[in-house]
């Protein structure tokens, strides 16, 4: 009897891209439904047009770069980074910010980088860089958090006639739809010589974080746990970059707690969380020793807090990740682990 | 003093992998059938093919050698029954390259009439162990483990061994032969031990299983008692795939690595399997040299899964056939267990030293391998890598065919255990790449060796020519001075002299050829770099 013949090992795999990225698109949701909580429907355009955008954007390079597309587009690696650019942007923003943010993301940042594996940089932190540094104003439109005390509350309707058409209830000027995030906030008013016990008097200000950021920074936490736990992700980046972050922000806290934000407040506010566990996990652009990603999210971290407190932009994750990418492949090469029956380096 | 561990660790990486050993271990170990016609390889093991001794049409008895080793690293091969050699030639035989190998093929009388092999030792336990490992040599022995290298030169590491390590583990999946051997032969097992650790002068010896073998470790337990074995320590590692590889059971066993490129007789350890253990007891107190071994025959494919004692050179469909044949299911033939095993393209093969189990796979067992997609560089190989590798890193650089770097990343450290490919999300054959930079970089060198050679060679020539080129000038600088220091005067005496010095120089150059070959060797000497050139970048 003949057989045919394949090479070892043979035993059925039990993984695959496809599945991994469905994890971490699931252990997003807890910090996705929060998000929609506190700042409405214009989450959830951002996250269809987002995606829509990236799996169209994905499609048609695939098609041009003839490669395979059913099989790519399923690995889910496109409709991940439409997620997780969507889940960065001001859910007031109009319609074509997320569009623009996706497509450039796919396209260039994935696509004309080298393609999935290949690209050097996260997609989805240079379509948000994009469209940070292009659309600065655009980029503000956060309303402000449910259960704020505010004048006007956002409808669906409204929400979309906003985002769609750019036209704004009646009677209402955008400025007084939106607010600045906890922090902008901070920065501003460490600027006009505010201490941090007066910044955080504010309603604006919850508990340890920015009011309704510190729930979805834990939702978000809650989801990148489960991650670790289903293996989906590994420790040593969230814990390098929130080690950092927690401890820099305590040296300077503890140096000055007039002047500095609370490490608590750095933890639990932005896109902590979201960048920890989701962004800066991201494998293909991050550093892959078990060493060297430690040192490249302690990377991440340190620059976040020094974006975060000296820079000019409200939150930082997104120009970390991308300045510690460069840093990934010489970061690799000189945190080699010690290969069995070596002696110690 | 190697210290053996009260509690064994567990090794790094590796996988949990479902065991699947439960179904071939259902049935009591029981012999083959003896087949009509046995094909016996040459070459069953690591090193040099045995050379034949035998001819068509000559008759042979059961464990008569058919060949012998001419090298250290070697090992003779015997008859494995009573019967007629009807054919010395090539023959397909399990082996990674898919070559033919030479075999002698016997015709079985059926009577499985025994040789007198001069193996059996009276009292091996007082005999020099150089006596014991002349045997063990003879007897054919190599490691039944599956590498197969011959077992007498493990028993001869040429420094003191304080360690004897038995290899119980059997980590893969679907493999049970050693642990019905230990179940059901308990005693030739404990035997074999003992020989080996005599032979070795052991101080210590410890035999290593996997903690998902109770039952074993319970035979062997009270085997030791009954034999009043005191100082033989058993000890159960975790269940871990791959904690049976020789590295990783040391390193479970003692905390110890053995160094890269090394081996455990470099830090006083010797490792041998069991059923090689096992094989030098009936070799040294039965006289039986190696010519069966216990094969685990399972999966979905085969009816009645069990473990059979096989002739070595039954052909592997008649083993088949002793266990009920195939299943409609069959759809791979594998040599080994589902993670390091070679693919077999049919069953007319013979079953060899190394062939520690048939798996006749369905296609849920081994499934066609998913189209590879591109690597995301997760790391979950890293997770698993039990020689603390970057197997992306070195797919990285094996597929860009860059093997220096891929040396820097010490591919040659990878054991090619499978665990990074069977946890890769990219569905990446990685093993298959590390083969293949392996085997190019082997090419390379090689390619290397002989580059030397030639310039080795023209070096030696140019230097030869320079040499004889300076020999003629000096010889052409004396004359020359010869010439001048002639007195000017011209009297007779002078004058004949000179005749005789001329007559001399002329006799001179006829006795001397080589001057003008000299010569012309200076002048094909010109070409001659460039074409030698030439042939090194050939």
């Amino acid at each position: 009897m003949d057989f045919p013949t394949q090479s070892s090992p043979y035993l059925p795999v039990d993984n695959g891209v496809g599945r991994l990225m469905a994890r971490v698109s699931v252990a997003l949701l807890p910090g996705a439904l929060c998000l929609f909580w506190f700042f409405g429907w214009g989450v959830v355009f951002n996250l269809l047009i987002s995606t829509l955008t990236a799996l169209g954007a994905e499609a048609l390079m695939l098609l041009l770069r003839r490669r395979p597309v059913k099989a790519s587009l399923l690995d889910g690696s496109a409709l991940l980074t439409g997620l997780l650019l969507a889940l960065t942007l001001p859910p007031l923003a109009p319609w074509w910010l997320p569009m623009l943010g996706a497509g450039f993301a796919i396209v260039v940042a994935k696509h004309l980088y080298g393609g999935l594996g290949y690209n050097p940089f996260n997609p989805a932190m240079v379509g948000f860089v994009v469209l940070i540094i292009s659309f600065p104003l655009q980029m503000t439109l956060w309303p402000p958090p449910q259960g704020l005390q505010h004048d006007y509350a956002l409808h669906f309707g409204d929400t979309l006639q906003l985002v769609f058409g750019g036209t704004l209830p009646e009677g209402r000027a955008l400025d007084s739809l939106t607010m600045a995030t906890p922090l902008d906030n901070a920065k501003t008013q460490f600027g006009l010589d505010y201490t941090w016990s007066e910044i955080t008097a504010t309603p604006l200000f919850g508990r340890f974080g920015g009011y309704g950021w510190e729930w979805i920074n834990l939702a978000y936490l809650a989801g990148g746990l489960w991650l670790w736990r289903k293996r989906a992700i590994q420790w040593q980046i969230p814990t390098g970059m929130l080690g950092a972050l927690f401890t820099i922000a305590l040296l300077f806290f503890i140096a000055d707690s007039d002047s500095f934000g609370s490490p608590l407040f750095h933890l639990f506010s932005g896109a902590t969380m979201l960048g920890a566990f989701f962004i800066a996990t991201d494998p293909v652009s991050a550093a892959t020793t078990p060493r060297g990603r430690l040192y490249y999210g302690a990377g991440i971290g340190v620059l976040t807090y020094a974006i975060r407190t000296w820079g000019g932009y409200p939150d930082a994750i997104a120009f970390s990740v991308l300045l510690m990418n460069m840093a990934a492949p010489t970061i690799d090469y000189y945190t080699q682990p010690r290969v069995f029956g070596h002696p110690d380096k | 003093m190697i210290e053996i561990l009260e509690q064994p660790r567990q090794i790094f990486g590796g996988l949990r992998l479902a065991a699947n050993k439960a179904q071939s271990l259902r049935t009591p170990l029981r012999s083959a059938p003896l087949p009509e016609r046995l094909i016996v390889p040459l070459s069953q093991h690591i090193g040099e093919p045995a050379e034949t001794l035998v001819q068509v049409g000559d008759k042979v008895l059961k464990g008569q050698p058919i060949a012998r080793s001419l090298n250290y690293i070697s090992a003779p091969v015997h008859a494995p029954t009573s019967g007629t050699v009807t054919d010395i030639g090539e023959y397909a035989v399990p082996h990674p390259s898919g070559l033919k190998a030479t075999c002698v093929v016997i015709h079985a009388d059926g009577a499985d009439r025994s040789a007198d092999t001069g193996l059996k030792m009276d009292d091996v336990f007082c005999a020099d162990p150089a006596d014991i490992r002349q045997r063990v040599r003879e007897a054919g022995i190599v490691g039944l483990g599956g590498a197969g290298f011959p077992t007498a030169v493990k028993l001869n590491p040429g420094r003191p061994v304080e360690l004897l390590v038995i290899n119980a583990a059997e980590c893969e999946p679907y493999i049970s032969c050693d642990e019905a051997l230990m179940c059901e032969r308990t005693a030739e097992v404990i035997d074999g031990v003992r020989i080996m650790r005599h032979a070795l002068q052991a101080q210590q010896v410890v035999i290593g299983v996997e903690d998902n073998m109770p039952r074993a470790v319970d035979c062997l337990r009270r085997g030791l008692e009954a034999a009043g074995e005191r100082d033989i320590r058993l000890l159960a590692v975790p269940t871990v795939y791959p904690a049976g590889g020789e590295k990783q059971l040391i390193y479970a066993l003692t905390g110890k690595e053995i160094p890269s490129q090394g081996l455990p007789a470099d830090l006083g350890m010797v490792c041998h399997n069991v059923g090689t253990a096992a094989a030098v007891a009936r070799a040294l107190l039965q006289g039986e040299p190696l010519i069966s071994r216990i094969v685990t025959i399972t999966g979905a494919g085969v009816s009645q899964p069990c473990n059979l004692e096989v002739r070595i050179g039954t052909p592997i469909a008649d083993v088949i056939a002793s266990c009920g044949g195939y299943t409609e299911q069959a759809a791979h033939l594998l040599m080994g267990g589902p993670m390091m095993g070679i693919p077999l393209p049919n069953d007319r093969m013979p079953v060899i030293k190394t062939s520690n189990c048939l798996l006749a796979a369905s296609v849920e067992e081994i499934p066609p391998p998913p189209a590879a997609l591109p690597c995301i560089r997760c790391a979950r190989c890293t997770e698993v890598c039990p020689a603390y590798l970057l197997p992306q890193q070195l797919f990285w650089y094996a597929r860009s065919r860059d093997f220096d770097k891929v040396q820097d990343y010490n591919l040659f450290d990878c054991i090619e255990c499978g665990c990074c490919a069977r946890v890769c999300p990219s569905h990446i054959p990685l093993v298959q790449y590390y083969r293949f930079a392996k085997t190019e970089i082997w090419d390379l060198e090689r390619q290397r060796t002989k580059a030397d050679l030639a310039r080795q060679r023209h070096e030696f020539r140019v230097e030869r020519l320079e040499r004889e080129k300076k020999a003629l000038e000096e010889r052409r600088a004396a004359a020359k001075k010869g010439l001048a220091a002639r007195p000017k005067s011209g009297d007779a005496e002078a004058k004949k002299a000179e005749i005789a010095a001329a007559l001399a120089r002329v006799k001179g150059k006829k006795t001397q050829p080589a001057t003008v070959s000299a010569m012309r060797g200076s002048a094909d000497s010109e070409q001659g770099p460039g074409s030698d050139t030439g042939s090194d970048s050939r």
